[in-house]
């Protein structure tokens, strides 16, 4: 197991990326990636940030050969995207989630909705069954089984969407704003799947958000800005960088945003704090002294 | 308003219309709207009822629910038979000016009547028992052998599926614009036909808009769930038949051939 903790899952390599223009627009079109190189290690939960625009949804597509890179590779587990004979088998391995819960969801009971990718795949109904049931329980969605998609919150529906494709047995699993147009209530619980997707079963999570909390609960963030990556690394010393943030406009968490002015002011502060615990205790002991 | 619309809907039961394969349900339907079609008289419309009532019965769909079904096609109804009970030649039984309403006419009102509310109470009983996903498979392995003149089944079942599956979203849509319209001082409920609808482009432009976005992120999804046509599909849900389809299937071809009786003796 521990060998298999370092192997890469995803790996782009220097991969380039515009999308076509209209037959009549004669100028060249937008490069929206350049060169981009991302490496996700298996277990790893990633966040991914960027303002609108910066190319974040394209590079998700790539993830399971939904676009195809212009220039550079994809490889998913060894395999390249571009095999045609095998774009099953990326697809089976890196699962996608998008931001609008309706438009992913096709059929009218829920279990059936988790079925699909297994219908597709041609699995046997018993295991079929099995697996439609644990991915159920595993979002935490068992009792809504039997119910119709429309009869569900957005955060509910959601978890049916992440239930299809957990059902798949994938090994990553990328999330394009998932919770973009849930209320605070069904973010949470999303968020709360997701970790416990990852935590528990192991697989890998690469999370687009434009929330900066969501971002900061990752094992690793990746920044991207006007088709490139800007940083990769632990939330901790990509928030510090809060100047370099707000430049590309972006946000830190509340608390890091408290430090960073604290410092501004000449108080001693620390702008690697992300989450609040530790941001009361570094108050608690600037107060003491 | 456009939520009372509940064709298509489904409601969950365990009862032994529910448990009927879905194959032998829509064939049952079929016969069943052959009875109602080949009935001459209100003796075999009757027999035809009869059945309803039975296989209403059992299913345990509330009455309710069966009323409500006949909602959207009231003025359906009251056109039918104000025509009939109208325009029909025949001695008048009152006479008011020029409007006269002729004994023939309340007769073949009425039985009109009846016919189309049967046909749709019959056809929602098999909505409202059905779940949709085994409603589209029944059908696509009915007309599999179409498959052999070239006739896309599964595609045309999976655009079953998915216009089933968004016809809720797309009510609630549109009320959504109807109201933003009615916000923005839109007026919908006055003027002559053609300004009314008129009045409808601001809502179906956004209508269409956002259904072909809808249909865009939808087919991307369904790649991603590795959706490659019917071909090598497995189902969650196995359609099976056995004694009690074939019974039920029996005891529909029964009532079917006492209604051609019936209007054998009786014509
Ligand atoms: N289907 C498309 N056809 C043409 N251009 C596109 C298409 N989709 C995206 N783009 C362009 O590619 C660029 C990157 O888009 P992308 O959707 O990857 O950004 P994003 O980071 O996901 O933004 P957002 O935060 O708004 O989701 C944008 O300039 C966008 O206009
Ligand atoms: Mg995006």
């Amino acid at each position: 197991m521990d060998s298999k903790k370092d192997e890469i899952i995803i790996s782009a390599q220097n991969v380039e990326f515009h999308y076509e223009n209209d037959p009549e627009d004669k100028t060249p079109p937008k490069q929206v990636l350049k060169n981009v190189s991302l490496d996700i290690k298996r277990g790893q939960f990633t966040a991914v940030l960027g303002h609108n625009g910066s190319g974040k949804s394209t590079i998700a597509k790539h993830m399971n050969g939904i676009l195809l890179p212009c220039g550079g590779k994809v490889y998913v587990d060894g395999i390249d995207t571009c095999d045609e004979d095998r774009i099953f088998d990326v697809r089976q391995r890196v699962g996608m989630v998008f931001q609008n819960p309706d438009n992913q969801l096709v059929a009218t009971i829920v279990e059936e909705d988790v079925a699909f990718a297994l219908e597709n795949l041609g699995v046997p109904t018993d295991e079929m069954r099995e697996r439609v049931d644990d991915a159920l329980r595993s979002v935490g969605m068992y009792e809504y089984r039997e119910h119709s998609p429309h009869q569900l919150s957005g955060g509910q529906k959601q978890r049916i969407a992440i239930a299809g494709i957990i059902a798949m047995r994938p090994d990553c699993i990328v999330l394009d704003e998932p919770t973009a147009m849930l209320d605070p209530k069904g973010r949470k619980e999303v968020l709360k799947t997701i970790r416990k997707l990852n935590h528990d079963f192991g697989i890998t999570a690469v999370l687009i958000t434009h929330y900066m909390e969501e971002a900061a609960q990752a094992d690793r963030i990746v920044v991207m800005d006007n088709g490139e990556i800007l940083m990769d690394d632990v939330p901790k010393n990509v928030f510090s960088n809060v100047e370099l943030m707000k430049r590309i406009g972006l946000d830190v968490p509340q608390v890091t945003e408290l430090m960073y002015l604290m410092g501004q002011s000449g108080l001693p502060s620390d702008t690697h704090i992300i989450d609040e615990e530790e941001c009361a205790d570094a108050l608690f002991a600037l107060l003491k002294n | 308003m456009l939520k009372d619309i509940t064709i298509g809907q489904y409601f969950p039961g365990k009862s032994a219309v529910h448990k009927l394969d879905s194959r032998f349900k829509i064939m049952i339907t079929g016969i069943f709207i052959g009875m109602l079609f080949s009935a001459d008289g209100f003796i075999a419309l009757g027999v035809g009822l009869v059945f309803l009532i039975m296989a209403f019965i059992i299913s345990e769909i509330p009455f309710k629910l069966m009323l409500k079904s006949l909602k959207p096609i009231v003025p359906i109804i009251i056109f039918t038979s104000v025509l009939n009970i109208f325009f029909l030649d025949g001695a008048p039984l009152i006479k008011l000016g020029f409007i006269k309403i002729t004994a023939e006419g309340l007769r073949t009102s009425a039985f009109m009547v009846i016919r189309i509310i049967a046909l749709i109470m019959g056809s929602s009983l098999l909505t409202y028992t059905t779940s949709p996903i085994t409603l589209t498979d029944a059908i696509e392995r009915l007309l599999s052998p179409l498959k052999k003149v070239k006739l896309p089944v599964h595609e045309l079942a999976m655009m079953m599926t998915i216009a089933l599956r968004f016809i809720p979203t797309l009510i609630e849509e549109t009320d959504k614009i109807i109201s933003a319209q009615k916000a923005r001082g839109a007026d919908m409920e006055s003027g002559s036909i053609f300004q009314r609808i008129k009045a409808l482009t601001p809502i179906l432009i956004p209508l269409f808009v956002s259904a072909f976005r809808r249909a865009e992120e939808l087919a991307v999804a369904m790649e991603c769930r590795c959706y490659q046509g019917g071909d090598g599909r497995t189902r969650l849900r196995q359609l099976k038949s056995d004694g009690k389809d074939y019974f039920a299937l029996g005891l529909s071809i029964v009532f079917l051939n006492i209604v051609i009786a019936l209007n054998c003796v009786l014509g």
